[in-house]
C-alpha cells in the first residue's frame, strides 16, 4: 500500500487536472466560448418561453405606458394637486387621458370609428398599420432566423440599407419593362442584404469573430457607405444638390389591391413568413440550422457544419432584410434613396422578433402589432397630444420584459414551468453545488473580484491568464442559478 | 451527533422528488444511501444542505428539529458536504481553499496565513491525509483535492459529513484510501452519509444502506446483502449484473490507428504516439482514469480534432477484397458515412439537441440522407416511422416520440443515441462512457446491444472510466495514461493489476508487483 500512496499522487493525475474532466472542460477548451454560450442561452430562453409570457409583457407595457400618458397630461397634473380634496376629479382626468389617448391609438391602428362613411374610410387606419408593418415582419423574419440559429445578428439596419442600395439603383436606372423590372428590383434587394449578411457571417465561420460586434459595426459602414453613394452623380437626380436620388420607375412598383393601400409587399411578406417556416420545420438546412442554435456541440458530433449553417443564415436573414427596404421603395413613402432610407426598422425589427419568439407566425403578428402601434402613435400624437415617444416606451417595456420572463412570472405569480426539466439536468446541479459553495463563502463575489490581482499575490508561479479563468468561472455559474431560481 | 429525517418531502412542481423520506443516521457510523440517478438521493442531501427548502417534514440533530435556510445554518449545526464537483479555487493554496469564508484574521483584516496552515497540517496529520497547506490546488491530484474538501469541512467541527459520488473520479487505488479515510473519520466518531450508486464500495464500507428509488424509501439493508439484491432493491426487479457473452477473438482487422499523436495549442501532448487494432467482431476497451486522453481518442478517431501525427485507417469488404481506407484527420461527416457509428461521452452536450423530439434526435446525423430527406426537403413521414421502430426496438419509455429528449431520464436519453448509431450497418462502433449516468437496468440492456453489435461483426471500441464495465465488455483491455497507451491485456487481468496501470505502472511491473503481493 504504500508503494501506492507514492505512485498514485505523485504521477497518476497531474494531467487530470490540466484536462479537467469535469464541467469546466468546455470553458477550458475555448475561453471565448462563454460570452457567446450565454447569449445563445438567454435567446434559447427567449425563443422557448412560452406565448403567455409576449402575451403579458404586452399588456404590462400598455399598463406602464397609461402611467406614464396620465404623468404627463396636463388634467391629471391640475387635478393632482388637490387629489385629497376632490379625489374624483383626479381619477376622472385620469381615466379620462389614459381613456383617450388609447382610444386614439386603437383608431389609429384598427378601425376608424367616429369618422368612418365609407367601408375604406373604415379600414383605413388598418391599411396604414399593414403598411407599416411589412419592414418589420420582413426584417423580424430576417433576425429571427439567426436567434434561432443562435446568432445574434443585430445587422438587420444595415442590410436593409445596402438592400435599398441596390434596389433603388436598379429601380431608378434601368428601365424595364412593368413585373420584370420588379423582380429585378426584389432580387437586388435580397442580394444586397445578402451580401451585408454574409460578410460576418463568413468572418464568425472562419475566424469566430463575433457576430454583434461585426454587424453592429457593418451597421455603421452600411450607412455611410450610402451616404457616399448619394453624392455621386450617379445616385443622384439630375440637376439636384440633395443627396436624394430620383424615385423608382413606376414600372417596378408594387401593385395595389382593389384601390387600397394594400399593396404586394404584403402579401410578398407573408409568403415570405411561409417559406421561413417551411425552410426551419420542413427542410435539411432548417434543421441542421436549428440543432447548430440549439446544441453546436451536438450538431458538429453529428457531422453538421457549424461554419456553413452559420453562413447560410446569415446570407438569408441579409436577403430577407434587404427585401425590408422594397417597402419603402417600392411601395408607398417617397421611393427615392436617401440616407434616412432605412429608418428603425433594422432595430424595431429586434424587438418584433423577440416579441415573435423567433418563430415566423409569432412574427408576422407582432410585426402587425408593432405596425399598428406605430401608425396608431401618430393619429393618437395628433388627436390627444400624447407624445409619439410613448410607442418607443412601450416597445422597450415589451423588450424589457420578453427578455426577463422571471420578472413577468413575478408580476403574475406564475409557476415557472420549466423548473422540474432543470432540476434534473445535471447542469442546473452542478450549479446548485456552486450556489452552496458561494453560500459557503461568505464573501465569493469580492474574492472573484480581487481574485485577479490576489492570485498574481498569493500565487506567484502560475501564470497570470490562469486566474481569471478560475474564480469567475465559478461565479458565473453561480450567477447563472440566481436569475434562473 | 445522530441525525434524523422524518418524513421529508420536496417537490418540484407535480414532481416529487422526495415523497416522505424517513433517515437515520447514528453517530460515527457509515450510511450509504444507494439508488439510481435521478432517484433523488442528491435532492435529498441538498435538502438536509439547506439548499432547498423542504416541502414537508423535519430535520432533527440529536433529537432536536432543526431549520437550515442555507447551507450557512447547515454547516453551523455541524454539517458538512463535499460535492461531486469541487467546490475549491484552483489558484489558491490549500490552506487558502480550507478557511475561504471563514478566515482567521490578525488585526487589520488581514488574513492569518500562519493559522491557516497549523489548522490544515493539525487536521491532515490527525487523519494521515499527507496534504500539504501550501500547495496550490490547481497542481493537485483529483484524489488530493478531495481531501481538501474533506479537510475544509472538517476545519469546521463537521459531525456529520455528506459526500456525494466521491469516487466517480477516482482511480481504484484511490477509491481505496478514500474508504480507509472513511473508516478512520467513523473512529473519529463522524457520521457519514455516503451517496454512491456503485454496490462494491457500499458493501466494502457501509454500516447501514438505505435504497431510494423514485423519491421513496424502498427499505434498509446490511451491507452483507448481495450485490445482486442490492440491485433489486435500486431498480425495482430482477437484474442480472455480468454480461452474458463469450470471448472472442475477433475476424479481420478493421480499425488500425499507428503512432496518432495530438499536441494541443499550448503545447500540452494529449495523444502520445498511440498505436493498436480493433478487429471485427471484436471489443478493445479502453480503461483508465477520466482526463487521461480518452476523450481526445474517441475525438480524433471521429474527426472532431486534427491529429498532429499518425494515421488512423479503417478497413473494408469491397468485393471480398479486404481495402484500407485512410480517414486521418477527415470531416466527422466522412468518417461517419464509412459506417462508423460514435456515442459521445457526454450525451448531454455532444450526443443530443435536448429540445429537439426524440423522431428529430434520432436522424441527427442521418437527416441529410435518404430516407430522411430528398432534395433538401425533411421526410417527416420516414422520421416518424423510423422514430416508432426504433422506441420500440430500443424500449425507449416516453410518452410520444415527439416529446423532447431532453425531458427524459438519462437511461433513455442513452437508449435514444445508441438507436440512431446502432440503426444502421455499422464497421466500427466507438462509444465512450455507454452507460454514464445511465439507471441499472439500462445498463443490463445497452451492454447487452453492444455485444450483440459486435456479434453482427462489427468492431467496437469502448471507452469507460467504470472498471467493472471494462472487464464486463472487452475482449482484451487497453489502459490509457496521460495520453498513452500503457499496455493492452487480456480482460481477466485482475482489478488490482488493471488499478496501478490506470496509475502509470507498466504491464510487467504491474504484474510483478501483483506476484509479489500475492506471495
Amino acid at each position: 500500500m504504500s508503494d501506492l500512496d507514492a505512485t498514485v499522487p505523485g504521477g497518476a493525475t497531474t494531467m487530470t487536472t490540466e484536462m479537467n474532466p469535469d464541467s469546466r472542460s468546455t470553458d477550458t477548451k475555448n475561453p471565448d466560448s462563454k460570452p457567446a454560450r450565454s447569449w445563445k442561452d438567454t435567446l434559447a430562453k427567449i425563443t422557448n418561453s412560452s406565448w403567455l409570457t409576449s402575451l403579458l409583457a404586452v399588456i404590462v407595457a400598455l399598463v406602464v405606458g397609461a402611467i406614464l400618458i396620465a404623468a404627463a397630461d396636463g388634467g391629471v397634473q391640475a387635478t393632482a394637486e388637490y387629489l385629497f380634496g376632490r379625489p374624483g376629479d383626479f381619477f376622472a382626468a385620469l381615466g379620462d387621458s389614459v381613456g383617450s389617448a388609447y382610444s386614439s391609438l386603437f383608431q389609429g391602428a384598427v378601425f376608424n370609428i367616429s369618422t368612418s362613411y365609407t367601408v375604406a374610410d373604415f379600414f383605413h387606419p388598418l391599411t396604414n398599420t399593414i403598411t407599416y408593418s411589412v419592414p418589420l415582419i420582413f426584417a423580424g423574419l430576417a433576425l429571427g432566423i439567426g436567434f434561432r440559429a443562435g446568432l445574434f445578428n443585430i445587422g438587420a439596419q444595415g442590410q436593409i440599407v445596402i438592400g435599398a442600395t441596390l434596389c433603388g439603383f436598379i429601380g431608378f436606372t434601368w428601365h424595364l419593362p412593368p413585373g420584370i423590372h420588379l423582380i429585378a428590383c426584389l432580387v437586388g434587394a435580397f442580394i444586397g442584404g445578402a451580401i451585408w449578411g454574409f460578410i460576418p457571417g463568413i468572418l464568425k465561420a472562419l475566424t469566430g469573430a463575433n457576430e454583434v460586434i461585426v454587424t453592429i459595426m457593418l451597421n455603421s459602414v452600411a450607412v455611410y457607405l450610402l451616404s457616399w453613394l448619394l453624392t455621386l452623380q450617379a445616385f443622384r437626380s439630375p440637376g439636384s444638390f440633395m443627396p436624394i436620388s430620383p424615385a423608382v420607375d413606376p414600372s417596378a412598383r408594387y401593385p395595389h389591391f382593389f384601390g387600397t393601400a394594400i399593396d404586394l409587399g404584403f402579401v410578398l411578406a407573408l409568403v415570405a413568413a411561409v417559406a421561413v417556416w417551411w425552410m426551419m420545420e420542413r427542410s435539411t438546412l432548417g434543421f441542421r440550422i436549428r440543432a447548430v442554435g440549439e446544441s453546436n456541440d451536438a450538431a458538429r458530433t453529428a457531422g453538421m457544419s457549424v461554419a456553413g449553417a452559420y453562413v447560410w443564415v446569415m446570407v438569408i436573414a441579409g436577403g430577407l432584410a434587404g427585401l425590408a427596404s422594397t417597402s419603402q421603395l417600392l411601395s408607398g413613402g417617397s421611393q427615392q434613396l436617401n440616407g434616412d432610407i432605412a429608418s428603425t426598422f433594422g432595430f424595431d425589427a429586434i424587438t418584433v422578433a423577440l416579441l415573435g419568439r423567433s418563430k415566423p407566425v409569432g412574427t408576422v403578428l407582432a410585426g402587425l402589432l408593432f405596425g399598428g402601434l406605430r401608425a396608431g402613435g401618430y393619429v393618437m400624437q395628433s388627436v390627444t397630444g400624447t407624445p409619439i415617444d410613448i410607442i418607443l416606451v412601450l416597445q422597450s417595456v415589451i423588450v424589457l420584459l420578453i427578455a426577463a420572463p422571471p420578472l413577468v412570472r413575478a408580476i403574475f405569480r406564475l409557476p415557472d414551468p420549466d423548473r422540474r426539466a432543470k432540476v434534473k439536468t445535471p447542469r442546473r446541479q452542478r450549479a446548485l453545488a456552486v450556489t452552496a459553495a458561494s453560500a459557503e463563502v461568505t464573501s465569493i463575489a469580492s474574492v472573484a473580484d480581487s481574485t485577479r490581482a490576489s492570485a498574481a499575490v498569493l500565487a506567484p508561479s502560475v501564470p497570470a491568464d490562469t486566474s481569471p479563468g478560475a474564480a469567475p468561472d465559478i461565479l458565473s455559474e453561480s450567477n447563472g442559478t440566481e436569475a434562473q431560481s | 451527533m445522530r441525525l434524523e429525517l422524518r418524513h421529508v418531502t420536496k417537490k418540484f412542481g407535480s414532481f416529487v422528488a422526495n415523497d416522505s423520506i424517513d433517515l437515520v443516521v447514528e453517530p460515527g457510523q457509515i450510511h450509504a444511501l444507494l439508488g439510481e440517478n435521478g432517484a433523488g438521493k442528491s435532492t435529498l442531501m441538498n435538502v438536509l444542505y439547506g439548499l432547498y427548502e423542504a416541502d414537508g417534514g423535519e430535520i432533527l440533530l440529536d433529537d432536536k428539529p432543526v431549520h437550515f435556510s442555507g447551507p450557512g445554518d447547515a454547516m453551523a449545526a455541524g454539517i458538512g458536504m463535499v460535492h461531486q464537483h469541487f467546490m475549491l479555487i484552483p489558484v489558491f493554496t490549500v490552506a487558502e481553499n480550507v478557511v475561504l469564508g471563514h478566515e482567521p484574521v490578525a488585526g487589520f483584516d488581514l488574513i492569518n496565513v500562519a493559522k491557516a496552515r497549523t489548522m490544515v497540517r493539525e487536521i491532515s496529520e490527525q487523519f494521515g491525509f499527507e496534504v500539504d497547506p501550501d500547495a496550490i490546488v490547481e497542481d493537485l491530484p483529483v484524489g488530493i483535492q478531495q481531501r481538501v474538501e474533506i479537510i475544509k469541512a472538517l476545519s469546521r467541527q463537521a459531525k456529520i459529513l455528506i459526500l456525494d459520488e466521491p469516487t466517480a473520479v477516482l482511480t481504484p487505488q484511490e477509491t481505496d484510501e478514500l474508504m480507509d479515510i472513511m473508516r478512520q473519520l467513523k473512529a473519529a466518531g463522524t457520521s457519514i452519509v455516503f451517496i454512491t450508486h456503485k454496490l462494491r464500495e457500499v458493501q466494502e464500507v457501509a454500516d447501514t444502506i438505505t435504497v431510494i428509488r423514485l423519491g421513496k424509501v424502498v427499505g434498509e439493508a446490511l451491507p452483507t446483502a448481495s450485490q445482486v439484491e442490492l440491485a433489486e432493491m435500486m431498480v425495482g426487479r430482477a437484474v442480472s449484473l455480468g454480461v452474458d457473452k463469450s470471448v472472442s477473438d475477433g475476424g479481420p482487422v478493421t480499425l488500425e490507428v499507428r503512432d496518432l499523436t495530438l499536441v494541443d495549442t499550448s503545447g500540452i501532448t494529449l495523444l502520445d504516439d498511440v498505436s493498436f487494432d480493433v478487429r471485427a467482431g471484436e471489443i478493445l476497451a479502453v480503461a483508465g482514469v477520466q482526463g487521461n486522453g480518452q476523450t481526445e481518442l474517441a475525438e480524433t478517431l471521429i474527426g472532431l480534432s486534427k491529429p498532429t501525427g499518425g494515421t488512423v485507417t479503417l478497413y473494408e469488404d469491397i468485393d471480398g477484397v479486404r481495402t484500407p481506407k485512410n480517414v486521418t484527420g477527415k470531416k466527422v461527416k466522412k468518417i461517419l458515412a464509412e459506417g462508423v457509428g460514435f456515442v459521445p461521452e457526454d450525451r448531454s452536450t455532444d450526443g443530443m439537441v435536448h429540445s429537439f423530439s426524440i423522431a428529430e434526435n434520432l436522424v441527427l446525423d442521418q437527416v441529410s440522407n435518404p430516407p430522411f430527406s430528398k432534395a433538401g426537403a425533411l421526410s417527416m413521414k420516414a422520421i416518424a416511422e423510423n422514430a416508432a421502430k426504433q422506441v420500440e426496438t430500443f424500449d425507449v419509455r416516453a410518452g410520444s416520440a415527439n416529446a423532447p429528449l431532453g425531458t427524459l431520464s438519462g437511461g433513455n436519453q442513452q437508449k435514444v443515441v445508441l438507436a440512431r448509431e446502432l440503426s444502421r450497418k455499422l464497421t466500427l462502433f466507438i462509444a465512450s462512457q455507454p452507460t454514464r449516468g445511465v439507471d441499472v437496468g439500462s445498463i443490463e440492456f445497452i451492454h447487452a446491444r453492444i455485444v450483440e453489435e459486435r456479434n453482427a461483426g462489427a468492431a467496437v471500441l469502448i471507452i469507460s472510466t467504470e472498471l467493472n464495465e471494462v472487464t464486463a465488455l472487452a475482449d482484451r483491455i487497453a489502459v490509457m495514461y496521460k495520453g498513452r497507451f500503457v499496455g493492452i491485456v487480456p480482460p481477466d487481468t485482475q482489478r488490482h493489476v488493471l488499478g496501478l496501470m490506470m496509475a502509470g505502472v507498466p504491464v510487467e511491473e504491474a504484474l510483478a508487483q501483483q506476484k509479489g503481493a500475492e506471495s
